[in-house]
């Protein structure tokens, strides 16, 4: 029952830490779909299992059983070099730390995951680069290197990167948990509109309950299972 | 510029001492072992062209006279008898001219020249001295020894008059250039020559030995009418002297001397001091590669989080790996570039600080790009080879830990 229209579909999704001797399970059976151009907070107590589950979906860990489907392509029997393919397409990633990589320029930063695809530097590459830097705000900084960046620009910077492949899903994993109010307050707009201009489908870590309800849906993780 | 060039490029740049440090051991690493190779090589070079000044690479000569049996013992009878050896007689070489012109048609054979060589007393006066015969034809052997560098009075014209001797025998006998000397062999046949020039090869034994006259004279003195007792050769590559010198002696049914034979000592000599000299550049290059690894181990844990950061965007494990060997490479390349000026610099201050009384230098210095090649290839090879361990190390991080780990 795989339909194209749902960017992630997870079946019954278990992970489990720790193999002889103390297990923790630390996700139980998790039945999640995220369609095309949703914009959905998950939200839950620390330790609830946010992390794993963002990353089992971003393809950086695999679960324990259950069926991860992106956009309808089943991902267990993927290699690790397909599943590194297919993330590089179709997920875009934006970090609480930002973690742009210090020696590149902002340009560079946001140039790399299409670099990495075409396996060098196109002139392409830069237009695209330099038009998402201008979308969201920082054509005056496109030769700036991150660490002359403020953290909101930083995670402008991380947001535009995200955006490079135009992937169909972008996961953020709690995007302003390390910023100020108003610099929050900003980038959660920007999300909110690239996701209206481009049908981007969002999934957004957050602490922060105020976020949360300005989110179309919101799925609560407690204890490993999914409450709302 | 391919991707992965690009960021191994940049973590180079990025990390500015460790980059730093590894060129610092690889330059002088690599600057190590080319003042050692072209030292060393400087060195035998110029032992082997003193030694080979005077010699031919390799001496034909007859072979020995065996003593033969009468009586030969069969299965049936048993024979009890002292074979005793055979005083060799001097000896020609049969049908020598011939054999000549073969020889000269080989094309690793450079030169040849036939030789009477024997016994004799230069008498002048009262004084007697035991010399060497060196019956030549000078054009021909001058292209083996060259002699006419050697001269020290007057020139090297051997004529049925003139000869050459050398500065001792001149000085034990008291002659100058157009006196006259008296050469008589054992068996009492004598010549008297005129003394046209004086030599000095730089071996005293030489120097007080040998007489040089024309082949005929020779041929005369010591009883050997139309025949010669050698033939020198030299071939184009020295080193291959023996296995040329085997050849010939196949070929020609002569018994062949190679230079490394006749020079077995120095051989062995040349031989330990390149051994030991490729032991020095070997522990050189390990604790060289030692070196770039520990530093590389280190710069792949401070770069964790970007590996894992490009993992997440799609970079395989496998361009993880490539971006640190290439960091490896570039170092050891860029390095050994450093290190060969570096020793060419040394071994040219070397070079100059080490001289002769007489204000020469000691050994020619040798900087071949061959040598440079080979400096390059071997400290790229290193490199790569030394960024093994840690980029396997790289790709093999997980990105979800990579990532946490700020």
């Amino acid at each position: 029952m795989s339909d194209i229209s749902n960017i992630i579909q997870l079946t019954d999704v278990r992970k489990v830490y720790g193999n002889d001797g103390i297990t923790t399970e630390v996700l139980h059976g998790i039945d999640l779909t995220l369609q095309q151009g949703e914009f959905t907070a998950l939200i839950g107590p620390s330790g609830s299992g946010k992390s794993t589950l963002l990353n089992i979906i971003g393809l950086l860990e695999q679960s324990t059983s259950g069926i991860i489907q992106v956009q309808g392509r089943e991902t267990g029997a993927l290699s690790d070099e397909e599943l590194t393919l297919l993330r590089g397409r179709s997920i875009g990633f934006v970090f609480q730390f930002h973690h742009l990589i210090p020696a590149f320029s902002a340009l560079e930063n946001v140039m790399m995951p299409l670099m990495l695809e075409a396996g060098r530097p196109l002139a392409a590459q830069r237009e695209r680069a330099t038009a998402l830097l201008t979308r969201v705000g920082l054509a005056d900084r496109l030769d700036f290197k991150p660490a002359k960046l403020s953290g909101g620009q930083q995670q402008r910077v991380a947001i535009a990167r995200a955006l490079a492949a135009n992937p169909p899903l972008i996961l953020a994993d709690e995007p302003t948990g390390n910023l100020d109010t108003a610099s929050a307050d900003e980038i959660f707009k920007l999300l909110y509109e690239v996701n209206q201009e481009s049908g981007t489908t969002f999934l957004i870590v957050t602490h922060d309950p105020r976020l949360a309800h300005r989110c179309r849906r919101v799925v609560e993780l407690v204890d490993g299972r999914i409450v709302v | 510029m391919r991707i992965e060039w690009l960021l191994a490029l940049r973590f180079l740049k990025e990390g500015r001492a460790q980059t730093f440090f590894m060129l610092g051991g690889v330059t002088m690493g690599v600057g190590v072992i080319v003042f050692l190779t072209s030292l060393i090589t400087g060195l035998q070079r110029s032992i082997i062209e003193k030694t080979l000044g005077t010699q031919a690479h390799v001496v034909m000569r007859p072979p020995d006279d065996e003593a033969r049996r009468i009586i030969m013992p069969d299965s049936a009878r048993a024979v009890s008898a002292n074979v005793e050896r055979r005083a060799q007689r001097l000896s020609s070489i049969l049908q020598w001219q011939q054999i000549m012109r073969e020889l000269e048609k080989r094309p690793e054979v450079t030169a040849v020249s036939p030789l009477v060589a024997g016994p004799s007393f230069a008498i002048r006066g009262s004084a007697t001295k035991s010399v060497a015969l060196m019956g030549i034809d000078p054009e021909k052997y001058t292209r083996i020894v060259p002699m006419s560098s050697f001269m020290k009075e007057g020139e090297f014209r051997i004529t049925a008059n003139d000869a050459a001797i050398g500065t001792d025998l001149a000085r034990d006998l008291g002659v100058t250039l157009g006196d006259k000397i008296r050469l008589q062999t054992a068996d009492g046949r004598s010549e008297t020559i005129t003394v046209a020039g004086i030599f000095d090869v730089g071996i005293r034994d030489l120097n007080r030995r040998w007489v040089f006259i024309t082949l005929r004279s020779a041929q005369n003195l010591l009883d050997l009418v139309g025949g010669v007792s050698s033939i020198d050769v030299t071939v184009r590559d020295l080193f291959k002297a023996d296995a040329i010198g085997e050849q010939l002696a196949q070929q020609t049914g002569l018994t062949a001397e190679s230079w490394m034979k006749t020079n077995a000592q120095l051989m062995v000599g040349l031989k330990s001091q390149s051994a030991s000299s490729y032991m020095i550049q070997f522990f050189v290059i390990i604790s060289v590669a030692f070196g770039i690894t520990s530093v590389l181990v280190v710069s792949v844990i401070q770069k964790s989080r970007e590996v894992g950061i490009l993992r997440a965007m799609g970079c395989s494990r496998k361009r993880i790996r490539h971006i640190f060997l290439l960091q490896g490479g570039l170092v050891g390349l860029s390095g050994s570039l450093f290190g060969s000026g570096l020793g060419a610099l040394l071994v040219t201050f070397f070079a100059s600080t080490a001289k002769n009384p007489d204000g020469t230098p000691i050994f020619p210095v040798v900087l071949e790009p061959g040598m440079f090649l080979v400096a390059a290839g071997v400290a790229t090879v290193t490199g790569i080879l030394a960024a093994a361990a840690p980029a396997v190390r790289a790709a093999k991080l997980d990105p979800v830990v990579a990532i946490r780990n700020v």
